[in-house]
């Protein structure tokens, strides 16, 4: 193997914080739920690179990795449905406006 | 260094560029617009991440899937309704600065953290014959996997239907 394990962590843990200042910055619920998709992406790498590295004989982490992106397909989902939907009620989608919950 | 090898280092880099570098497009673009097209870009390197770790059943899914499902759907929620894109209004809140240091913190620490730990990566051996056939996950996700599969077929199921009724248009 050319690359070191830590180079697929490290590339990672870049791609995981970048989703990570995507969804405490961005004001559109919709440029959230991206920064979500980039964060279970950077998961996604990791579970893969350690199947591949440490237990390539077995099967869970490719396994894990599709569940992670059946359960990410569900997430965007339900989450454009939340967001349309508030669109047609609110008129807007900007998370700080979306606060009828907030105590 | 062997040739095969140099190519296996150059792919890397050249997705890295792809994956860090639509992510970052992702996240600072103005235009939403872009902003999914940027996160296209980033998803199509994972793509390459996954063809160099032999995964390559993982690539065709992360390619039907993330870019042909769910990039499509937010493009196409995007388009359908193009109030959502806020065009001439501020797309960061007052506190982007607070998450981009805890984004560069969080970073710092996890890179020195991980490059101390001795992980216990397999021996030459096992690394040069991965477990990676289709019909070996195949039988795995039938056989050991069989419940969390249902389970996930379920939970499938239910964001369809609840995605019919949240998205329903409530005026008829």
């Amino acid at each position: 193997m050319a690359i070191p394990l830590y180079w697929w962590l490290a590339v990672a843990a870049g791609l995981f914080c970048i989703g990570l200042y995507g969804v405490l910055s961005r004001r559109n619920a919709i440029a959230v739920l991206m920064g979500i998709e980039l964060m279970l992406n950077a998961v996604n790498i990791n579970l893969v690179a350690f199947w591949r590295y440490i237990t390539p004989q077995a099967l869970t982490g490719q396994v894990f990795a599709m569940f992670v992106i059946g359960i990410a397909a569900a997430e965007a989902t339900t989450g454009l449905a939340i967001i349309i939907s508030a669109y047609r009620r609110r008129d807007t989608v900007i998370v700080e406006k979306l606060n009828t919950m907030r105590w | 260094m062997p040739i095969d090898q140099l190519v296996q280092v150059l792919v890397f880099v050249v997705m890295t560029f792809m994956t860090l570098g639509g992510g970052l497009g992702v996240v600072v673009s103005r235009n939403l617009f872009h902003s999914a097209l940027f996160l296209v870009l980033s998803l199509g390197g994972v793509i390459g991440y996954y063809v160099l770790l032999d995964a390559g059943f993982l690539a065709a899914v992360q390619l039907m899937v993330y870019i042909g499902a769910i990039s499509i759907l937010i493009l196409f929620a995007i388009m359908l309704s193009p109030g959502l894109m806020m065009q001439h209004q501020s797309q960061r809140n007052e506190q982007w600065w607070v998450a981009a240091l805890v984004g560069v913190l969080l970073f710092v620490v996890l890179a020195v953290v991980l490059g101390q730990v001795q992980w216990p990566v397999a021996d030459a051996q096992a690394l040069a014959a991965p477990n990676a056939q289709v019909s070996q996950l195949g039988v795995a996700l039938l056989g050991p996997y069989a419940i969390p599969f249902e389970v996930i077929s379920v939970l499938l199921l239910t964001a369809l239907v609840g995605a019919i009724i949240l998205a329903r248009d409530t005026a008829d």
